[in-house]
């Protein structure tokens, strides 16, 4: 059978993008972005802080890190549940022990079923992100957009007793958005969104109901992706993240722009007591820097951006 | 299955003979240089929306996936320029294994690797949209168009061809031959270039692509880290370069901007290139330039000598 000829049909091609999200730009090629006190690189870190219900239902998809087994998956269940009663106070020692701050990414649902977590969390101080409901709870395109708000209402009412300022940022499970999630979070109050893995540094992001800003929060860079999905040693990953420090120290002081390193931290993944060191190596290397190195909460780097000119 | 309706699938593709690697006429590279390198970045454009084809999910998620196509679209904002830089730094130009689509979509990539002096060809007209389903005349259409585009946009003549996301048909190779194309890169059965029979009976040739050393299949499929990637590639040309001194080889590092171009892997591929940019009898060349080459100076001796391999055989 083959295929219709609307197939060879390309009703989109024209100059820049095939959708009116956001303008083409290339990195290299925007006004420079500089950092406080003439820092060559900032340096988002965020700990995302994840409920995989043990009943996953997998709708639209099964977010990765889900449950695989035959019900009941006793197995993953409680290696994800590990990072939030376990894992998360390693890598909070970490970033303490090295004077390191990160926002934290958190699932709704979580500040319902321990807001012991949650207080602990508020003590830090840090940014809260909103993170969706559960992990089972993908943002997928197709989903009842009036499911979707109430999801995203839901999350952040849950979190705003627990966040030391208004919450502003985003995170959806998964990276995942339905065709509304850009509008829904704009109505929903906040401005920014990490979900768009598409550039190093922030952009403007176009909404029905106004502009919302993208933060890329890189997803090749994540210890998830590293050591979960690719299967590379712990000791890889620190590799890796210090070789991608290097390199944008590199570039930002060649080409006098500021450059991004965002990085995302599972609990459940680096907080293992074999995982922990080679974060904490990562944390030293930052640490060598520090000089060179703005490490701030996302907010601040974003109005930082902003401060520099017109986003692309 | 991508047979033709009706036609009963094939056991061999019928695109090449079997010729040992052993009873080889000498391929003699232009400067008697034993390595033919050729860099192919694919520059390439994956659609937010691209229709479905019940052969193939464009992407994995339910539209929109945003990760899928951040993660393409990163490459195009991000990666180009910083592969370019290390290319530059190593007189390395580019064949681009193009989306004839980002021709009008990002004109300003393509203006860039037409200053470098790099070659364009045909890698169809989006990596969402493949050969599967298409009858002939659309797959002719397809094909033409693209070449179309690149020759009216950049002056080139497209010489090669990579079949969109590597999607194939019987006639893929066939068709590009009749459009006028000379070599095709959808073929990974060798080190060297060889004859390629198309129906048209067209001096035709396949040029090496490796899909080992392709960065995608290393780094996605194959999941490979960034530091042993580069160090494959060195390995790979350590072989190719012994082998070359006997008779010339060909090696090919197909990239991909947002795969190679993240700030954890470029390093791993500056370091490979200044590691066999260091090597003298290094042919920095693009892949028409070995097609060329090679129809040229090799292409009569290879058919001669593949058909004496064929002679060996008791009739």
């Amino acid at each position: 059978m083959n295929m219709d000829h609307n197939y060879l049909e390309y009703p989109h091609r024209r100059h820049g993008m095939d959708h009116d999200r956001y303008a083409w730009s290339m990195l290299a090629d925007r006004a420079p972005v500089s950092w406080p006190q003439g820092r060559s690189l900032a340096l988002w870190l965020n700990v995302s802080l994840e409920h995989f219900p043990l009943d996953a239902r997998g709708e639209g998809f099964k977010a990765p890190g889900n449950m695989t087994m035959p019900y009941p998956d006793l197995r993953h269940y409680t290696l994800r549940d590990y990072g939030n009663r376990v894992g998360i106070f390693r890598v909070l020692d970490a970033l303490k022990k090295h004077d390191l701050q990160a926002s934290l990414a958190v699932n709704g649902e979580l500040a319902i079923r321990y807001p012991a977590l949650l207080r602990r969390l508020h003590a830090t101080g840090f940014e809260m992100l909103g993170h969706g409901w559960n992990m089972d709870s993908v943002h997928y395109g197709g989903l009842d957009p009036v499911r979707e708000c109430d999801w995203i209402e839901r999350s952040l009412t849950a979190l705003a007793p627990y966040a030391s300022k208004p919450i502003r940022g985003w995170l959806s499970p998964a990276r995942s958005q339905s065709q509304d999630t850009p509008e829904l979070l704009r109505s929903a109050g906040l401005d920014w969104c990490a979900d768009w893995v598409n550039d190093e540094l922030p952009y403007a992001f176009a909404t029905r109901q106004g502009e919302l800003s993208m933060m890329p929060l890189s997803l090749e860079l994540e210890d998830r992706f590293i050591v979960g999905d690719n299967l590379h040693a712990e000791s890889d990953y620190a590799d890796q993240v210090i070789d991608a420090c290097d390199f944008l120290l590199d570039e930002a002081r060649r080409t006098d722009h500021g450059r991004m390193l965002a990085l995302n931290i599972h609990p459940w993944v680096m907080g293992q007591p074999h995982r922990i060191k080679h974060l904490e190596r990562v944390f030293d290397h930052f640490a060598a820097h520090s000089e060179a190195i703005w490490n701030a909460a996302p907010s601040e780097i974003l109005s930082a951006a902003n401060h520099a000119g017109p986003m692309a | 299955m991508t047979s033709p309706a009706g036609n009963i699938p094939k056991a061999d593709p019928g695109l090449f003979d079997y010729w040992p690697y052993d009873s080889r006429p000498k391929i003699s590279w232009p400067g008697g240089a034993r390595v033919a390198l050729w860099i192919a970045p694919n520059i390439e454009f994956y659609e937010y929306a691209p229709p479905p084809n019940p052969q193939r999910k464009p992407w994995p998620r339910p539209l929109p996936d945003v990760l899928g196509y951040a993660t393409r679209d990163y490459g195009n904002r991000v990666g180009h320029q910083r592969m370019m830089r290390v290319m530059d730094k190593y007189g390395l130009r580019g064949s681009v294994s193009l989306s004839a689509a980002t021709l009008i979509h990002h004109p300003e990539v393509i203006e860039l690797a037409a200053a470098r002096d790099w070659e364009f060809f045909s890698h169809g007209i989006y990596n969402t949209r493949y050969t599967y389903g298409l009858s002939e005349a659309q797959e002719r259409e397809m094909i033409e168009e693209s070449m179309a585009l690149i020759h009216h946009h950049t002056g080139q003549h497209c010489d090669g061809y990579l079949a969109p996301a590597l999607s194939h048909s019987e006639s893929t190779i066939d068709l590009f031959a009749e459009a006028g194309g000379a070599y095709t890169c959808d073929l990974f059965h060798d080190d060297q270039p060889t004859p390629a029979h198309t129906r048209s009976g067209k001096r035709f040739v396949s040029v090496p692509y490796s899909l080992e050393l392709n960065d995608t299949i290393t780094y996605v499929v194959n999941k490979v880290e960034p530091r042993r990637y580069g160090q494959m590639i060195k390995d790979a040309f350590d072989r190719l370069y012994a082998e070359g001194e006997h008779s010339g080889t060909v090696m090919c590092v197909p990239l991909h901007a947002y795969q190679v171009s993240h700030p954890h892997r470029i390093r791993a591929f500056e370091d490979a290139m200044d590691y066999i940019c260091g090597h003298a009898g290094v042919w920095k060349a693009t892949g028409r330039e070995i097609a060329r080459h090679y129809l040229q100076h090799s292409y009569d001796d290879a058919l001669a000598s593949i058909a004496a391999v064929a002679k060996e055989d008791p009739a």
